[in-house]
């Protein structure tokens, strides 16, 4: 996989994952054209593009656009899959996720994605497996957290 | 992990109870009061962009002032980071922020480095320079005890790394595939696998471990190592045939559903394991039947297990059907297949539909029936509303194209072009349709028109490749001339209304190739006259939108029409206006043309008519400067240098101190052209011819106008030429073939398909039939016949070169050896080679003869060899008096030998021809003697064994046997040995050995074997060195064909070598190169010599080699890899070593 966009439905982008090294002219220039061919295609429309040498695979959940750019001889159908299953970790991470989840926690949909896909690769296709990896560095985070919190309160406790 | 996890849990028993429904909620609530949240809606809020840019620049600012302070804590710089990210993607530049994320990620705890790290993936991309200060982070948190650092480390690692820093990681990342963690080992392989991807070389050495990877006990990890695996077999599929088995057995496992059901996915199991295993299998078996065999059995199984209608399985059946598809075939499976096929084209989803068409596509060749089968779906689909459907029906359509169906398809095409917009689609659709119309077109007409449509559509984004194919069509014609000029009349009266019609812009590339063929093919014209055409190419001129490339190109048929028309009041115009055009090359343009309008004989005989085809004389080497050059260099001018040249020279410069006193350079002038092999291309015995004609044109022209410009006279002939030149496109390999194929491919497939009638779709019907028209089997002779005119076509093109090479041939024939003919074809190509060397081999002999007799220099041209001249007529020291009795028949006069031996005569031709090595005992014992040496014969390497009886007895049934090498062809040469040895006498055994593959150093050897006085029977083993210098022949070509053949050779390598003193001036270290390398010496120019050798049977070999002080500077070319690389090894050994 080359990139990873997601975008509302007002052409908004709200994740960006670029696999390929590219200057940020071409991104732009690429999220750019991108959005607006996937936002102009009607529904009933294939979910796949021929765009410059690329194949573009994008599904819509709701009013997000999730798109990826793949290689020719690349599968379509399980790029989709990967898609779906990419929307299924974020529904269970976040219960019922929606567009306002990944706005406002776009770090955690990084996250979840770097778990999920690595270097443009499907690194683990189990859901388990990835939600596991993501909840023990949130644990291990929430920890440092509470230390964090319990020293501050210790020590304010000392000042007294 | 899990334990960990587990570890965690229980130590914070109350954070477990608060998160446990899912971390997600609570830690969204918590941001919201952020400060990130309060940007986002803000940003949300605001209605316009500019509004927009304005909140972003005061976010940007503020951000900028707080990550700078030295008072900012981590935890907010971890805040900040997050906006950061956030601008940034809204497209606003945040770069300053760039080293605070590495910052973060180096300092922070774990949660801050979390946020470090992705912000540092973000934001970089793999080549920028600050991603160097992440390396030690990297190197650190690697080697952490904590799982979460290490694999946020991996992760990291695996997205952007720079590729110099990798040996900084490599070890602590191969450790980690030994890690207890299968998380850490899966990302280590991904982390390889970047690494494989960025510097395939720096991982080589761990392949092995790839191997251990792919059987490791987690799936994940295995997964993963696929990655690995599917990007190896791509590059080199014959060195994991051995897998095959492993991943047939895995993806057994994976269908047969005998994998943890946490990997299934919507109870499909592994997915994406299934994919990647069958793409691998696809490259394994391709072209491979045994190793296709292996993984019959799973495809058919993938096929069958896959049924439920789910989009992964149609996802796996997608890979599967490519699978069977690319592997050896099978033909139940392929049935499968084209049912699975059907499926899909059928399908109502959409998406599907767009596979099945894809499927088709690469399916197609192999069976054209599919098409057939669903010709009615691909109408359909040609008239589909999503244009992508269509494009990939067209797509399809193009592979299916023959004589019959072009013209429907190639509307079709047109159709869609004028839709679209997009210039990548243009390119791409204009591209083939250019190459069909060269290849099915129908008739003149339509070409044209045809052609017409894709030069206004593509305009100015097509492949330059497309006119200038065009146009060398239009030029060189097919083999009917009347027809030939038929096209190009239709060319010229279709341009001339084109250009009658009012305010229409044609792009440039068009008007380039509109003027090329009006100034070329006008005079065909009945009815206009070359005024008309010169009159409508005048107005185009004064038009302000055209570019002045294009200017030039109509200028340039303005001057071709000029010395046809009668009245030119015109062209003076026209003359007036540009003499005096800002422009400093149009204004050029304009100077020749007006003088030569004022000498309208010469113009004729310049620019004569429809000649085009035929070389034009050019001083390439521009003679006619030659006074220019010296005077200048009498001045004190730096004489000319190519540009490589100057490189390698600044280069050596720096490491060497010039001793040579500046004056000395500029001894040769005149030779400007000449200093560089590239330089030598150009030919020289043509230059004196031409210099008349320069001089004869400089002559009658007088130039007070460009002299100013250009300060050389010279510079018009040769410019006029040119312009012959550039309308003679260079010769471009055409893909016509796999076309051909196709057609093929579809003649021998025998169809009887009977197209169902349906009523109401009459329509589609009738374009049905126009576009699979000469699928069918009734059609197979008429597509015959015109796939013939097709290939017409090519081998036109292809004859045109073959007699430009055959008139080259025949020139060097006359003038000089016909050594340089035989090379010549060899450039051309094996076929050839083959082919004729019978009678270069005739040739040579002869021509070595009279070299010897014309010419006494040619004696040292001769391939000498440093030991020959002690070696065929003085005794060697080894042998003492009694062996050399017994040695002297073969190394004796002719005449003796003669008597003797009863092959005599032939070895004896063929040892005083040639040139060999001293004779060498190679094994002996108390009865018998068994010396070997070389003969270096002009096409093989001839080695001759004498086997000498030393006792008084008779010796019966000897045998002598050389073991077939791998690199060798060993031939017995005829009548050489008798069964029987008389006493004490010596029999010779010859064996021809020609070269198969290039090697270095190998062994040959062999037994001899006897029966004595009927007793027993004696072997002797024996074995004799051979290397590649055995089988390396002087190449005597001229310097104009070293030229040529240096540019044609992709092999190079370069070096500089250090000579001893004894040799340290040119003429000495050729010597030594001819003389020890057998390396042809071609020419001295200056301090640069030209050598050549030829690897039997056929590869030449070419050295450029430069004196600078004491340095040698070698320059090797070759049409195969290891020859240079083992000449120069040779010429290190011969130059250093002596």
């Amino acid at each position: 996989m080359q990139f990873m966009l997601l975008f509302s439905r007002q052409g908004k982008l709200r994740l960006q994952k670029w696999y390929v090294p590219l200057s940020d002219k071409e991104k732009k220039k690429i999220t750019r054209e991108l959005v607006q061919t996937v936002l102009a295609r009607k529904p009933k429309m294939c979910s796949f593009l021929e765009w410059r040498d690329l194949k573009i695979v994008y599904k819509r959940y709701a009013s997000l656009y999730f798109c990826c750019a793949i290689e020719d001889q690349d599968n379509e159908l399980i790029t989709l899959e990967i898609i779906h299953r990419y929307v299924e970790l974020l529904d269970k991470y976040f219960g019922s996720v929606c567009e306002l989840d990944i706005i406002f926690n776009f770090e955690k949909a990084y996250f979840i994605l770097d778990e999920f896909l690595l270097g443009g690769e499907v690194q683990e296709t189990s859901k388990k497996n990835v939600l596991k990896a993501i909840e023990q560095a949130d644990l291990l985070q929430e920890k440092t957290e509470n230390m964090f919190h319990s020293k501050s309160f210790i020590g304010s406790k000392k000042a007294y | 992990m899990s334990d960990i996890v587990e570890k965690t849990l229980t130590a914070l028993p109350g954070l477990f109870l608060q998160n446990q429904p899912g971390g997600g909620p609570a830690a969204a609530k918590a941001s919201f009061s952020s400060r990130l949240g309060g940007l986002v809606r803000g940003i949300t809020a605001l209605t316009s962009k500019h509004e927009e840019e304005k909140l972003i620049q005061q976010e940007l600012s503020s951000l900028k002032a707080t990550v700078s302070a030295p008072t900012t804590t981590l935890k907010m710089m971890k805040e900040c980071m997050v906006r950061l990210i956030y601008c940034e993607m809204l497209g606003y530049d945040a770069s300053f922020g760039y080293i605070h994320a590495i910052k973060l990620a180096q300092q922070g705890n774990l949660l801050e480095k979390r946020v470090g790290y992705l912000a540092v993936s973000l934001f970089l991309h793999e080549n920028h320079e600050l991603l160097l200060l992440l390396v030690n982070t990297v190197v650190k948190d690697l080697q952490s005890t904590n799982l979460v650092e290490v694999c946020m480390a991996l992760t990291v690692v695996s997205q952007i790394f720079p590729r110099e820093m990798i040996p900084a990681v490599l070890p602590l990342i191969e450790d980690k595939l030994q890690h207890s963690k299968e998380i850490v080992r899966r990302k280590a392989v991904l982390a390889l696998y970047k690494f494989h991807l960025i510097a395939p070389n720096q991982v080589q050495h761990i392949h092995i471990k790839f191997r251990r990877a792919l059987c490791d006990r987690d799936v994940g990890v295995m997964a993963a190592s696929l990655h690995i695996y599917l990007r190896m077999i791509k590059e080199n599929s014959s060195g994991y045939k051995d897998l095959t088995g492993s991943f047939v057995t895995i993806l057994k496992q994976v269908v047969g559903g005998k994998l943890p059901v946490d990997f299934n996915y919507h109870s499909v199991p592994a997915p994406w394991l299934q994919i990647q295993l069958l793409r691998i299998l696809g490259l394994l078996g391709k072209d491979d039947q045994r190793t296709s065999e292996l993984m019959y059995d799973v495809l058919d199984e993938s096929l069958r297990r896959a049924e439920l209608n789910h989009n992964v399985t149609y996802a796996i059946l997608f890979e599967c059907v490519h699978t069977i598809y690319s592997i050896y075939p099978k033909s139940e499976l392929l049935e499968k297949a084209a049912k699975c096929i059907g499926k899909f084209v059928l399908s109502p989803r959409i998406n599907l539909k767009y596979l099945g068409l894809k499927a088709l596509t690469y399916v197609i060749q192999q069976d054209p029936t599919l098409a057939l089968q669903h010709q009615m779906t691909i109408i359909e689909c040609l008239d589909h509303p999503d244009p992508i459907i269509k494009r990939e029906t067209l797509e399809l359509l193009y592979r299916i194209t023959n004589a019959q169906n072009i013209t429907v398809i190639v509307q079709k095409m047109l159709e869609y072009l004028h839709q679209s917009k997009e210039e990548y689609v243009i390119v791409n659709l204009v591209g083939k349709i250019a190459e069909l119309a060269e290849k099915y077109a129908p008739d003149n007409a339509w070409f044209i028109q045809t052609m017409n449509a894709v030069f206004s559509v593509g305009g100015d984004v097509m492949h330059p490749d497309i006119p200038n194919n065009f146009l060398r069509l239009l030029a060189e014609g097919f083999d009917d001339e009347t027809e030939d000029q038929q096209l190009r009349l239709y060319a010229v009266q279709s341009y001339l209304t084109l250009l009658d019609v009012e305010n229409v812009f044609y792009p440039q590339r068009f008007l380039q190739v509109m003027s090329w063929v009006l100034g070329e093919y006008s005079y065909l014209l009945d009815k206009e006259t070359p005024e008309e055409v010169i009159t409508k190419l005048y107005k185009l001129l004064m038009n302000d939108s055209i570019s002045s490339e294009t200017k030039a190109w109509l200028i340039a048929a303005v001057t071709k029409l000029t010395p046809q028309a009668h009245s030119s009041h015109i062209v003076k115009r026209l003359i007036q206006e540009f003499t005096v055009s800002l422009d400093t090359c149009m204004r050029q343009h304009a100077f020749e043309l007006k003088h030569l309008h004022e000498n309208v004989e010469l113009m004729k005989n310049l620019l004569p008519v429809d000649k085009s085809c035929e070389d034009m004389v050019v001083d390439a080497s521009l003679s006619f400067l030659d006074g220019f050059v010296a005077e200048g260099l009498s001045q004190g001018a730096a004489p000319y240098k190519p540009h490589h040249q100057r490189q390698e020279e600044k280069l050596s410069q720096e490491k060497v101190l010039n001793f040579e006193p500046y004056g000395l350079s500029f001894s040769s002038p005149g030779f400007t052209g000449r200093q560089s092999p590239a330089g030598i291309s150009l030919g020289s015995d043509i230059s004196g011819n031409s210099a008349e004609t320069g001089l004869k044109e400089t002559n009658s022209l007088k130039l007070e106008g460009i002299k100013k410009l250009w300060g050389k006279e010279g510079y018009l002939p040769k410019k006029e030429s040119k312009t012959g030149d550039e309308s003679e496109t260079p010769p471009i390999p055409q893909e016509s073939t796999i076309m051909e194929n196709v057609d093929q491919a579809l003649t021998k497939k025998d169809q009887s398909q009977v197209v169902t009638q349906s009523k109401e779709e009459k329509e589609k019907q009738l374009l049905a039939s126009s576009l699979f028209v000469g699928l069918g089997s009734d059609n197979t002779i008429s597509l015959l016949g015109k796939a013939d005119t097709v290939s017409h076509k090519f081998r036109k093109k292809s004859k045109v070169k073959e007699t430009k090479s055959g008139e080259m041939t025949s020139v060097h024939n006359m003038t000089c050896s016909s050594f340089s003919s035989l090379s010549n074809v060899a450039y051309e190509g094996d076929y050839y080679l083959n082919t004729l060397q019978d009678r270069g081999d005739k040739e040579l002999k002869k021509f070595s003869l009279n070299s010897e007799l014309l010419d006494s220099e040619s004696l040292t041209e001769l391939p000498l060899v440093e030991k020959l001249s002690n070696c065929s007529l003085s005794t060697p020291s080894l042998f003492d008096d009694n062996n050399m009795e017994i040695f002297h028949p073969p190394q004796s006069t002719a005449a003796s030998v003669a008597k003797e031996i009863c092959l005599a005569s032939s070895l004896l031709e063929e040892t005083t021809e040639y040139i060999h090595s001293n004779l060498t005992e190679v094994c002996n014992n108390e009865t018998i003697s068994v010396s070997s040496y070389k003969i270096w014969k002009d096409d093989c390497l001839l080695m001759v064994w004498s086997v000498t009886n030393k006792s008084g007895l008779e010796l019966k049934s000897a045998n002598l046997e050389i073991f077939p090498a791998e690199n060798f062809k060993i031939t017995e040469q005829p009548g050489c040995c008798l069964p029987v040895v008389e006493a004490e006498s010596t029999k010779t055994f010859q064996y021809s050995v020609q070269m198969e593959k290039p090697f270095t150093e190998e062994n040959l050897s062999g037994f001899l074997n006897y029966h004595m006085m009927d007793t027993h029977s004696v072997q002797l083993e024996f074995s004799i060195n051979l290397s590649l210098l055995d089988f390396i022949r002087p190449l005597k070509i001229s310097t104009e064909d070293f030229g040529k053949l240096w540019l044609s050779f992709a092999n190079d390598v370069k070096q500089n070598i250090k000579m001893s003193e004894s040799q340290a001036d040119l003429p000495s270290a050729l010597k030594t190169l001819q003389q020890k390398l057998r390396l042809h010496v071609i020419d001295i120019i200056g301090n640069e010599g030209l050598l050549a050798c030829q690897l039997l049977p056929s590869i030449p070999g070419l050295l450029h080699c430069r004196v600078h002080a004491d340095v040698l500077a070698l320059w090797f070319r070759s049409s195969c890899s290891t020859l240079p690389d083992y000449l120069l090894y040779q010429c290190q050994k011969v130059m250093e070593g002596s």
